[in-house]
């Protein structure tokens, strides 16, 4: 055999006391970065649901934002699984014979029936601007516009009909579409949820909850991720705007950022509540039943662990943001700085879960070591280290900015309604 | 020809799940192969661990390694042995480097030297996969790429599995994991390609002390099965309701 030999898994676990010969770290970054990214996916837009369906009318900037968003998030929650599969190119698989008492099987199913939910509330949200943007370039010169031209032409599916009754029909699609898409986006999220809870040999991950945990940590996530980036938008709006010489625009642009953002912070604060209570109710019945696995979980805890979870995850990630966000007097900088400090909580939680269930060995008398792989050697490497990870984060941003030059999700027309 | 957008639409979606619709969605079997998969199989592999006899020399890792090409010195293996040695103070101290594969000629376990004068007990448990009636590694498969055969073996198909290893972590035993070369999920599956061919497996053969036998628990006159049924033996972790079939004689409650 002249074929490379490399054993899943050794090159990032360190094994300490007796752990069986096939245990290593199976599931790693990716895994760590595909219910991250699900969660932000969910999140955003369970966000831009509060606006379509409950009339949140303050969210109604951020609401449009976010439905964007979560499709440009969308794509990436699937990336990390395809990184993570030994063999992607039988990725499609799963959808060619699924096996239903796997939870994973119902992933492409879940998936794009979520994708599709996504992608016609946009159309139904847009469409009107898309007529608009036909009769607008219709006669305008150039490569550029005459392929938006083009574009356009084809996303209105020659639905061409802007009086007041189709756009009423369209509102009511958007409006419906959004109260089923939270139901599906809750779904795709405890789902996630559930292919780790319901995997009985992990005594860390098996547990009812794990579903409605993740969930809650998802729409905390998503919201986080939502106001950041249009805090960060907003700011560079006015930014230039001051440049410019439009003092008073820009004022308007700040006015507006703050009063959205006092309103999604309070949603946020809510999730993170309900998020926390959920996993302190999940450990304080662990430790309280001390079943035969408890002796180990202590003793990663509560010792291997401790910085990780109750450092990061709980104190900097939840805690400090939480009383950052509640502190009256309330600055751009300050909510900045919470909300970057609660999306690394969310990862953390990931990261607890999916590397801290496999910190211990099955024969629960050892443990796995987990060293992500920084400078990639190889392909393997690459995929299951830090540059696989920032990839994947990256992408969303790409993407966002590619189908927001279609779909302008910032843009604030005046006079619109 | 007249044709509305409606109806245009109503014929896209419709010829293209028609068109989608993959042949291989059906399966043609003959009679002969419908009679065999519904008979009621004679045979129920099983298997019989004498931790008393074993002596931790490895033949059997060896041996699984040679017969089931994994390769040697790749540090993953079908079957291992374990070694456990409790102490006087009530530690319980258990390593299995390489699998046992080497046998086990170091005192040391982790790095610790142990003094014979110490120890209250020591033996070697040799593990396997235990060919679960209620195998969770099946259950949670994505594409049913590892199934269970009707004579109760689990087996994978390498074409098919998509390597997300979600039965590796399902698997209470530790028992799979991915193969270095082929890169799907792998198992130890009683060497199917041989006891099916009235041969025992490679462990079974190379195993000089009698430590491993295999069992068809269909047959009464089976003389592992008459072991099995009639005499004390146990099982690993049935805590998780797997119903492993790897019965052990003489199990100390100190194996994990």
């Amino acid at each position: 055999m002249n074929e490379e030999i490399i054993v899943h898994g050794v090159e990032w676990t360190v094994k300490e006391l007796f752990v069986y010969p096939n245990e290593y770290i199976y599931w790693s970054i990716q895994i760590v970065m595909y219910p991250y990214m699900t969660g932000l996916v969910a999140g955003a837009f369970v966000l831009s649901s509060l606006y379509h369906v409950f009339g949140q009318e303050q969210l109604k900037d951020i609401a449009r934002f976010s439905l964007v968003f979560s499709l440009a998030l969308l794509p990436v929650a699937a990336l990390p699984l395809l990184l993570h599969l030994q063999q992607p190119t039988r990725a499609m698989e799963p959808l060619l014979t699924p096996h239903f008492t796997s939870a994973i099987s119902a992933f492409g199913i879940v998936f794009t029936t979520y994708a599709l939910i996504v992608l016609s509330e946009i159309w139904f949200v847009y469409r009107e601007y898309f007529v608009n943007q036909i009769s607008v370039l219709k006669n305008a010169r150039g490569f550029w516009n005459r392929a938006r031209l083009v574009v356009y032409r084809i996303l209105t599916f020659g639905a061409h009909d802007l009086s007041e009754e189709a756009l009423r029909v369209d509102h009511k699609a958007a409006k419906i579409l959004a109260g089923i898409g939270i139901p599906v986006a809750c779904f795709l999220h405890g789902y996630a949820g559930f292919i780790f809870g319901s995997v009985k040999a992990n005594a860390l991950w098996m547990s009812p909850l794990m579903p409605v945990i993740f969930i809650m940590s998802a729409v905390v996530s998503g919201i986080a991720l939502c106001m950041l980036t249009y805090i960060v938008i907003m700011e560079l709006q006015a930014f230039r705007l001051r440049r410019s010489g439009s003092a008073s625009q820009a004022g308007e642009v700040k006015g507006a950022e703050s009063e959205i953002i006092t309103q999604a912070a309070r949603y946020l604060l809510g999730f993170l509540v309900a998020a926390i209570s959920l996993e302190l109710l999940d450990l304080i019945f662990r430790g309280y039943t001390a079943m035969k696995s408890w002796d180990i979980l202590r003793s990663v805890m509560y010792g291997k662990d401790f910085v990780n979870i109750f450092v990061l995850q709980y104190t900097l990630g939840n805690l400090v943001p939480f009383i950052l966000l509640l502190l009256p007097g309330r600055t751009v900088r300050r909510t900045v700085l919470a909300l970057v400090l609660v999306l690394f909580g969310v990862f953390m939680m990931r990261w607890n879960v999916v590397i801290g269930g496999q910190a211990f060995s099955l024969s629960f008398s050892g443990y796995m070591h987990y060293h992500i792989p920084v400078i990639p050697h190889s392909l393997e490497t690459f995929k299951e280290g830090l540059f696989g990870a920032l990839t994947v984060a990256a992408t969303p941003f790409v993407l966002f900015w590619l189908i927001n030059k279609f779909v302008p999700s910032l843009r604030r027309v005046p006079g619109e309604t | 020809m007249s044709c509305s957008r409606r109806q245009f639409l109503k014929d896209v979606v419709g010829g293209g799940l028609v068109a989608a619709l993959p042949a291989s969605a059906f399966v043609f079997i003959s009679s002969d192969e419908a009679k065999a998969a519904l008979a009621e199989t004679k045979v129920r592999w099983a298997f019989l661990v004498d931790t008393t006899k074993c002596t931790g020399c490895g033949f059997c890792v060896t041996a699984c390694k040679n017969e089931n090409e994994i390769p040697f010195d790749a540090p993953v293996t079908r079957t291992w042995v374990e070694r456990y040695v409790v102490t006087k103070d009530g530690q319980t101290h258990a390593d299995s480097p390489m699998g046992g594969r080497d046998g086990f000629t170091q005192r040391e376990i982790h790095g610790q030297e142990i003094e014979p004068e110490d120890i209250d007990k020591a033996y070697f448990v040799p593990k396997l996969c235990n060919q679960c009636d209620n195998p969770a590694c099946v259950q949670v498969c994505p594409v049913g790429a590892t199934y269970q055969t009707p004579d109760g073996v689990v087996l994978i198909d390498r074409e098919w599995c998509i390597g997300c290893g979600y039965c590796i972590m399902a698997c209470p035993y530790g028992v799979r994991f991915f193969h270095p070369v082929k890169k799907v999920a792998d198992k130890c599956n009683f060497c199917y390609h041989r006891i099916t061919k009235g041969l025992q497996p490679a462990c079974v053969q190379s195993c000089a002390f009698g430590a491993r036998r295999i069992a068809n628990l269909r047959d009464p006159d089976d003389p592992v099965t008459k072991i099995i049924t009639t005499e004390r033996v146990a099982v690993l972790k049935d805590e998780y309701g797997t119903k492993p079939n790897v019965f052990y004689i003489g199990l100390d409650e100190n194996v994990r």
